[in-house]
Formats: C-alpha cells, structure tokens, sequence
C-alpha cells in the first residue's frame, strides 16, 4: 500500500477527518456551495473580507477525504491573502492538478497544498480535489475582482 | 481460479479483480469475435442494398431480433426493438407512450429505486401533461411490500416503472404480482431488466409485462446495443421517436406515413454489429445455463455478504433475506468517504463502484450520499471476496487511527 502513503499523506488525512477550519464563521462576507454530484460531495465556503484580504475563511459539509481535506488545506493556505494574491494561488494549484511543471517560487506559494500534487496522477480523484478551489475561484471571479 | 475467467481475455492471466459487473459486465471472446466477424465478412447497410453483401448484413440483423424474440419468449419478433441501451428504450417510452396517452391528473408510479434512466424521462413527461407523479417505497429490509405496491397503484394509475433488480440493493423484485396489480387498475408496467437479466430469465409472455428493457453491455454484449421490447398492439399504435431513414413507408413534402413494426422505431442505420454481437451473447449464456450463472453466484455473493458481515464497521444495504437479493451488494464503511474506498481498493486492483449509482431520489430516501458497491459474476470467485475482505480490513486499519480522534 504504498500508494496509499502517497496519497492519504497525515497531513491530509488530519484535515479530512479533524479540521480546524471546519466550522461556521462569525458575519461572513460572503458564501458558496461547491458540489460534485456524481459522488455527492458538497462544502459551503465562507469567506470574511478586510478590504480586499481574506481576513479570515471556514467552510461546512461532506463528502470524501481528499475533497474535504483540500478545502481545509486551501483555506489555511490562503487566509491573510489579497483577493489578487488569491486567484494567484488557485491558477497555480490547478495549474499543478493539469500536470504541468511549476516554478520554485509558485510551489513555495502552494504551502501545505503541494500535498496534493500526487492527486495529479489519479483522473478519477481530479474533481474532488479541485471541488473547494473552483468553487472559490467561482466566487471571486462572480464580485469581478 | 473460476475457469470461466479463460474465457474473458480482459480477466485472463490477469491481476484485475473486477467487481463492477453491475455497471458493465466484461466480454467474453466469442462476442469480441462475433462483432470482428461481422465487420470482416458481412458489413454493409441492412435493409438498404439490392446486393449480395447488404442481403447479408440484413438476414444477420434479423436473425439477432430473432434470437432475442426467443430469449424473451416474445411472441413475435417485430416486438423487439433495437435501441441504443436502456436509457434510449425507456426515453422511447416516455416520449411515445406517455406524451400520448398521459392526461392531466392521471398517476405515473415508480419505485423509488428506480435508475434515473427510469426515473427522469417520467419527471419531465409527467411535468409536460400535468399527471402526477408516485413513489413506492422500500421497508427496513430494503424491500418493496405488496401493502406499498396495493397503496400506491390505484386507481388512476396509467404507467407503473419498475425495475427488476435494484443496481444499488440487489432487490429483487416481484414483478408479476406488480404487473398483476397494475393490470387490475389499468396500467401499463414498464419493467427494466438490466440489471437482471445476465443472471436470471426473463420471460414476457409469463409476466404480462407491456414494455421490458435491458441494455447488451450489462450482459456479456458489446457497449451501444439496447432492447426494448413492447407488445405489438401497444407498439403498433404509438408514435415514432426518432425520425429519419428507415423508419418512413412514404415520405411527402409535408407528411410521413410511416413503416410497419419493427422498423418504426429503428431510425437510421442500426448498430447491426452489436446486435450481432448480443445474440452471441445470449448464446454464451444459453450455453452456460442460467441454473449453473445462479448457483455460482448465488455462492458468491451470498460468501460475501456472511464475509462483509463479520466487519463491525461496515454497513450493509441490501435484503438480509438471499432469496430477496440478487448479484449487487451496497455497503459503508464507518467513517470512509466511499470514493476513498473504491480508490484505495484500486491500489489492490480491485475495481467496484462507489457513488450515487444514478439513484439520488434512493440515496436521499435512505439518508445517505453514496455506498460501495460491489457486483458479482459467475467469472468471480471466493478468491475474489477473500482479497476483497483483506482489502478493506487493511483500508480501515489505515483509516483507523484518524477516524477514531474524529468528533
């Protein structure tokens, strides 16, 4: 099972199972549902803004572990960013997914969420990871930021 | 080893432990030689060419109705119609049968396992003539009772939709008591064997059924081949579907008379290579014998259940009773995603379905998202169970650890 190790990585399966970013925010900003419904995932991201910084974001829902383990990491990886610095960070995320080769400076940005770079090499598994990271991207691109 | 697996050269000397049949059954060789054939010796247009060859072709086509006429002891042969797979022939029924003959409040009944195939096509026909739309539902055992299936087919009721076996529980069914009961009030039953019919018969005359359906690639066939079959007075008096080629007597600027039975509903050029290659699998059926597919799965999946049953942390949704269950069983694993399972079981070469399986009014009904599924054949072997087992117990000592600091 070494593949397993490879994928279901502790960090991951620390932030599928036991999320600290699980949970509701204080008077979000904003709000929205991301789901894959052929395998019935679903989150709920709440996003707080200071200006155009993510002061502080957390999400709700259900679904598989490497689905729910991305959003937490994502959210970790991109609290404190400006909106800009944000959409950044997600095009170069699925820029990883999409197997293409990264830069130094973009997997440094990546954080914690260069966790899921393995993920690339399963089609299968490719819609859960990005679940949280489209649904993000979604909402910054619907305020036209 | 199951020497059956010899003859599918996709399981032959193969590490793949394929428990997906459910979704799609693997092939045999003599239907991948079936479909070669018919491309190698006898491809032309069927009913189109006044040559040798498209004679060929044609008597190929018809000899493949024939041989499924007979398999469903259908009385005559233009019952049979070629389609696409299942969804295709239960959207011919929707859209010719129900557009037709649905009036405002009239009631349309399906279970509420019903695939979305059988499901979906009756929403929208149901919304566009105002009838009404019912769910029968299942017990705590997973089972459809003769009190629901008497509350809900009453008077009114025009189309019933069943389908056999259910693709998530391995339900299986009384169909002719629900045919009986639907007839009593008027209804027309559409019954969709597809998920029956690679391990039991199906007989039409039998059951009174109206309208059946399956598609080939569930049973030894090749992907893209469907069957419906109706009675002849329903199908003579129906509309066409698809329009086109093939299906028309004579065609004017502004009208169509149309072509007799079967051809009325088989626009354009057929899949005459899957045809073909479907009779050759009811054929590799036949020759096994459907005493010999039942009792070698029966042991199979009734290994499996006992087996998945020992595991405290899974949870098993199908009939407790084997006499009520077929060749599908839906499970959980206590804290495990079921996508995290199917792709952890993939790292052992074991392929099974993890999902909503097309039956979200289902999974809504029994308050979840999505089960494992795994779906046997008489290709599959306690072997096949005993790696599955191994499998999962090695899943969930991974799992365990994390699971157990979870709120």
């Amino acid at each position: 099972m070494e593949q397993f190790d490879d994928m279901y990585t502790d960090l991951i399966m620390e932030h599928s199972m036991n999320s600290p970013n699980k949970k509701n925010i204080d008077s979000p900003t904003c709000s929205l549902k991301g789901h894959n419904p052929n395998c019935g995932d679903e989150i709920e991201l709440e996003v707080k803004l200071d200006g155009d910084k993510i002061e502080d974001m957390s999400f709700v829902g259900h679904g598989c572990a490497i689905s729910q383990s991305s959003t937490s990491i994502m959210i970790d990886t991109l609290r404190g960013k400006t909106l800009t610095e944000a959409k950044n960070i997600i095009a170069i995320f699925l820029k990883m997914i999409r197997r293409e080769s990264l830069t130094n400076e973009e997997k440094d940005l990546l954080k914690d969420s260069i966790a899921f770079e393995n993920i690339s090499n399963m089609p299968a598994r490719v819609k859960c990871v990005e679940l949280a990271w489209r649904t993000l991207d979604d909402m910054l691109n619907k305020k036209n930021i | 080893m199951n020497d059956y697996k010899n003859d599918f050269p996709l399981l032959k000397d193969s590490n793949i432990i394929y428990l997906d049949s459910g979704a799609t059954s693997q092939k045999p060789l003599c239907v991948i030689d079936a479909e070669d054939e018919f491309y190698k010796k006898y491809n032309a247009n069927p009913y189109r060419g006044a040559y040798d060859l498209s004679v060929k072709a044609t008597s190929k086509y018809n000899e493949a109705r024939h041989e499924v006429a007979k398999f469903l002891n259908s009385k005559y042969d233009e019952e049979i119609i070629f389609t696409k797979n299942a969804t295709e022939a239960l959207n011919l029924i929707a859209y010719t049968y129900g557009l037709d003959n649905l009036q405002q409040n009239d009631k349309v009944v399906l279970s509420i396992m019903e695939h979305h195939s059988n499901l979906v096509p009756w929403q929208k026909i149901s919304k566009q003539k105002n009838a009404k739309l019912e769910y029968m539902y299942i017990n705590k055992n997973f089972e459809l009772d003769k009190e629901e299936i008497d509350k809900k087919i009453t008077k009114g009721t025009k189309v019933v939709g069943i389908l056999s076996v259910s693709n998530v529980l391995g339900t299986i069914n009384d169909i002719e008591y629900i045919i009986k009961k639907a007839h009593s009030v008027g209804a027309k039953v559409v019954v969709d064997i597809s998920q029956s019919i690679a391990h039991m018969p199906f007989d039409v005359q039998k059951t009174d059924a109206d309208f059946v359906v399956f598609s080939g690639h569930k049973m030894y066939g090749p992907l893209g081949i469907g069957v419906l079959y109706g009675k002849k007075e329903l199908l003579e008096n129906m509309s066409p579907f698809l329009m086109g080629g093939d299906m028309i007597e004579y065609v004017y600027e502004q009208s169509t008379t149309y072509a007799p039975l079967p051809h009325k509903f088989e626009a354009g050029t057929q899949n005459v290579a899957g045809a073909v290659g479907l009779m050759t699998a009811i054929k590799y059926i036949q020759s096994i014998g459907y005493q010999t597919i039942e009792s070698i799965e029966k042991a199979i999946s009734n290994y499996a259940y006992s087996e998945l049953s020992k595991l405290p942390y899974i949870e098993l949704y199908c009939p407790k009773d084997e006499t009520k269950r077929s060749e599908v069983i839906s499970f959980n694993m206590k804290g495990i995603h079921p996508h995290d399972v199917s792709t952890m079981l993939d790292f052992s070469h074991i392929c099974i379905r993890a999902g909503n399986h097309c039956a979200q009014p289902l999974m809504r009904y029994l308050g979840i998202d999505s089960t494992c599924r795994i779906s046997f054949s008489f290709y599959n072997t306690k072997e096949d169970v005993d790696n599955l087992v191994i499998a999962l117990k090695g899943i969930y000592s991974k799992f365990e650890k994390y699971i157990k600091v979870a709120k």
